[in-house]
């Protein structure tokens, strides 16, 4: 029997099969199996509930993960989407049932952006319902694709149904739109990806993520926490966010209501004449005075805005007093 | 006077085999045509994705949406079109090296149903938005991918048996290449469907040497394999170097393996791993130059035979684009570059250029090269010719303009822009690609109607005559 390569075929095979699987398991299966045993779950984490576990199997069956990435990379270009991910913010991760395995999560290719800790920039309901409904109706020029098969139409809403204020332009002709259960189950989903703060390590950094280049830090903060709902031009949407340019707050000369509308949120309340019916969040545990001040005055005096500034000793006094 | 001048070049005529088995003649040719439906199927489906992208409220209905036709366009690109193509190639070159028929014929049916019916299922079940799990290029669940590699195992016995069963003493380079790339893939797919060690981040480790190892040691080997085969058959002298290609399998077997956590630079899978994934993408370099090189010295001085073939240039371009497209993801993998390119379209436009440019070209190559020679039935060379400007200018322009596009994607995130400015930037270019898109579209339906016009006709009254020339 030869032991050349050239003639001998079950030398020749044998060793090729054999050295790929010897390196299979050096460089594939025993780190993958590391990399489990020796992951936690953060302490401060939970596991999903039943509802977001359904949303996160529609996230998947849909596709979100060809365009969106779950992993912050520990580059500065990755801070506005939180702080860079740990092998634990993924250790619950399991396969989905017997037929489909662990969802790939982490993704390849960032058409939009990544989703780690999007429940922080996106904390509305309404926004990510209509958003799915049409990405176009809440942010021009958006490419992600419109999920209507997630909503049903219905010309008079049961009580208890969610019903989604889509801006007149991108509404059905008759009737209103609701959204079905695996809409809700997917914006459960979605309002769960928060990061949980790293233990001992720095608090997740900041959505704002300050970046380079001629941006005022005002308008910084403007694009990463209020321009998904006022739209980046001040415009808002029709119906559901209201517009910051000319807005009678934003304007007014004495700007105590507008830092505590900004500081504490606001609901119910019509504006020049309209009921949104979105709701304004609170931002006074995501940002510090001095970035409140920064977004107060990038309102005040942008998109033909012009009204008198405010400080962050402004922004204080009025967090002090409390409470909306 | 005017001169009579023919549109293109005249290219040679390919005469036909004679001592060719009627019964693999049929096979070969049944494996090609379903990889050309496939085709252009998949790629129907590639620029519609294309279109959506650009264009979201295109078509508004769950099968029409880009979420769940891009595992489809991959999965069927890969494993249908790709797949099919080089298999049938290698169910005429394995047994005709080894100078033995086939070890079973009616097998290697069985295999072609049971390839077609896995990935029949796949797609239906991707459309109806049942996946594995997104991990790319293995979404279709294990039942699907069972009754596929069930397919390719049948097919690794018979061409192992046939080379088992050869007449020559020494294996040929090429069924190095061809046999041990089944059986890496088998390998690679039951790694990839045990859930043991995928949980968490365990998928994630997998995944990347998966992904990178579909490619690595499937295609790239196969089509490897086949062309030491075809170009010298072409160009009707031996292989520059046989040395260089033993050179080139086992630093490509030992290399590949280790590098596909190059796919998740920067990601929280172990550092070390990602480290030697980069080394090893730069030591890739050896088997490249090793196969490219030994191609290129081969091809030296037979400009005519360029000239004058119409399959040698789908050849030379397939090389080509090997070289310049692991070039290009050697530079991707480095950590400097990395992160101007990861998760940019950048990496679209290398995908393209490796699994189009470099795979499709040589399996091209191969079926215009080998059909006439079957079945004694040529296609006109205007439309092969079109084929090739077509497809060739399409990947130019998909694979320039993503590769700009990209860049100035990677760019403006960098410069901390806006998120939504790095979409709007991306417009033009998807338009371009769609532009690309139905240069190359247009390709694969003349393709589809040259494979047809190479159809095997009716057994021949004189096959039976005395052997003519042979491999
Ligand atoms: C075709 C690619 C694509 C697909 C598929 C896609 N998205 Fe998007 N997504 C985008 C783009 C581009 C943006 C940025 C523009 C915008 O906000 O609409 C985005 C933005 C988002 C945002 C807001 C992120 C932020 O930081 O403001 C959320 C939430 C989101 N997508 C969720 C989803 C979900 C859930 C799915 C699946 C049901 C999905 N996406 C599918 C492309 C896509
Ligand atoms: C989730 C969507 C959303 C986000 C994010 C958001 N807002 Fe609002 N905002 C609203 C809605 C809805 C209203 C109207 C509430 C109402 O009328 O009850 C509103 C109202 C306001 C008003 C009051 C206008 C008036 O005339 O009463 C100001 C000022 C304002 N927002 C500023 C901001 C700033 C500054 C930010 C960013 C730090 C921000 N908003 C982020 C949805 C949002
Ligand atoms: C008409 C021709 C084609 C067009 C227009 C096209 C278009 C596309 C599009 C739009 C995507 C999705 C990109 C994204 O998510 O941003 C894609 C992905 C892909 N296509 Fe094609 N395609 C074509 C042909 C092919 C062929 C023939 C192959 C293989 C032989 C192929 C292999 C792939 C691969 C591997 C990916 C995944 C890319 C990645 O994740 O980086 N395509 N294609
Ligand atoms: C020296 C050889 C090669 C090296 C070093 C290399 C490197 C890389 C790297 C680093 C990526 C990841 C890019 C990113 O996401 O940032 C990548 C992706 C890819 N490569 Fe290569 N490549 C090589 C050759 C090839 C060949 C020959 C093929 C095809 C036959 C190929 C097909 C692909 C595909 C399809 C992807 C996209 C994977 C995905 O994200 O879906 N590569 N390559």
């Amino acid at each position: 029997m030869s032991l050349n390569f050239h003639e001998n075929h079950r030398l020749l095979y044998g060793a090729a099969l054999a050295t790929f699987v010897a390196l299979t398991v050096v460089i594939a299966i025993v780190p993958a199996r590391w990399v489990q045993e020796h992951t936690e779950p953060l302490s401060g984490s939970r596991a999903l509930t039943e509802q977001e576990r359904r949303g996160l199997a529609i996230y998947v069956a849909e596709g979100c993960l060809y365009c969106h990435t779950q992993q912050v990379r520990p580059l500065p270009v990755d801070k506005p989407f939180g702080r860079p991910s740990a092998p634990g913010d993924y250790a619950r991760l399991r396969p989905q049932d017997v037929w489909r395995m662990t969802p790939a999560l982490l993704g390849t290719e960032r058409t939009g952006p990544d989703l780690s800790n999007v429940a922080a920039r996106q904390p509305s309901d309404t926004w990510n319902y209509i958003h799915l409904y049409n990405p176009r109706a809440v942010v021009k020029g958006s490419v992600m694709q419109a999920y209507p098969w997630l909503f049903a139409i219905r010309e008079t809403p049961g009580p208890g149904e969610v019903i989604v204020p889509v801006p007149p332009d991108y509404a059905p002709r008759g009737g209103k739109v609701v959204a079905t259960q695996a809409a809700q189950d997917l914006v459960a989903y979605l309002l769960s990806l928060k990061q949980t703060p790293l233990p001992g390590g720095e608090l997740p950094e900041q959505a704002a993520g300050a970046p380079s280049g001629a941006v005022t830090p005002g308008a910084s903060v403007y694009a990463a926490h209020c321009a998904s709902c006022h739209g980046s031009n001040g415009e808002g949407v029709p119906g559901v966010f209201p517009p910051m340019k000319g807005d009678p707050v934003v304007t007014a000369a004495d700007p105590a209501r507008h830092i505590h509308i900004v500081l504490f949120g606001l609901e119910h309340a019509a504006i020049n004449g309209v009921n949104y019916a979105a709701e304004m969040p609170a931002h006074k545990d995501e940002l510090s005075d001095g970035e409140i001040a920064a977004v107060v005055d990038h309102e005040r005096t942008s998109w033909g805005n012009s009204a008198p500034t405010v400080t962050a000793a402004d922004v204080a006094r009025i967090r002090k007093q409390g409470g909306p | 006077m005017p001169v009579q001048r023919p549109l293109a070049v005249e290219k040679t005529h390919i005469d036909r085999i004679i001592d060719v088995d009627f019964h693999l003649t049929r096979l070969v040719y049944a494996y090609v045509a379903c990889a050309a439906g496939w085709l252009v199927f998949g790629s129907l489906v590639g620029e519609y994705v294309g279109i959506h992208l650009a264009f979201p409220d295109l078509g508004v209905h769950p099968f029409l949406s880009f979420g769940r036709l891009r595992p489809i366009h991959t999965n069927v690109v890969l494993w249908g079109w790709s797949s099919l193509g080089i298999i049938g190639l290698a169910l005429y070159v394995v047994p005709r090296t080894c100078q033995k028929g086939l070890a079973s014929t009616r097998l290697a049916w069985a295999s072609l149903w049971l390839l077609n019916a896995a990935l029949l299922a796949g797609t239906v079940l991707l459309a109806a938005g049942v996946n594995n799990g997104g991990q790319e290029y293995r979404e279709f669940i294990w039942p699907v991918m069972g009754t596929y590699a069930l397919g390719l195992l049948l097919l690794a016995g018979n061409l192992y048996r046939t080379v088992a069963r050869r007449s020559i003493t020494e294996i040929y380079i090429a069924n190095w290449y061809i046999v041990a790339a089944f059986l890496w893939t088998l390998a690679l797919v039951v790694t990839a469907y045990l859930p043991w060690y995928q949980n968490g981040l365990g998928e994630t480790v997998i995944q990347g040497y998966y992904m990178h190892q579909g490619v690595g040691m499937w295609f790239t080997p196969m089509v490897l394999g086949l062309t030491y085969y075809f170009l010298p058959k072409f160009l009707n002298k031996p292989i520059y170097s046989y040395s260089l290609g033993v050179l080139a399998f086992w630093t490509q077997l030992l290399f590949y393996t280790l590098i596909g956590a190059h796919h998740f630079v920067f990601s929280p899978i172990p550092w070390w791993l990602q480290t030697v994934a980069i080394i090893f993408s730069v030591g890739m370099f050896i088997p490249v130059v090793a196969g490219t090189g030994n191609f290129l010295l081969t091809m030296r001085g037979s400009r005519h035979a360029l000239v004058r073939s119409y399959t040698v240039p789908f050849l030379l371009v397939g090389i080509l684009f090997y070289f310049v497209g692991s070039g290009q993801g050697t530079v991707e993998a480095f950590r400097s570059l990395n992160p101007l390119w990861h998760f940019t379209n950048f990496t679209v436009a290398h995908s393209h250029m490796t699994m189009y440019g470099f795979v499709a070209f040589l399996i091209w190559g191969g079926i215009y090269g080998l059909l006439p020679r079957l079945t004694g039935q040529e296609p006109p060379h205007l439309l092969i010719g079109i084929h090739f400007w077509f497809a060739l200018v399409g990947i130019l322009i998909y694979g320039i303009s993503l590769m700009i596009g990209g860049t100035e994607q990677g760019e403006r995130w960098i410069a901390g822009a806006p998120f939504i400015d790095s979409v709007r930037l991306m417009a033009s270019y998807w338009l371009w690609r769609a532009v690309s898109g139905s240069l190359m579209l247009a390709a694969h339906l003349i393709f589809a109607y040259n494979t047809w016009r190479m159809r095997p006709q009716a057994l021949p009254a004189h096959t039976a005559e005395a052997a003519g020339e042979s491999a």
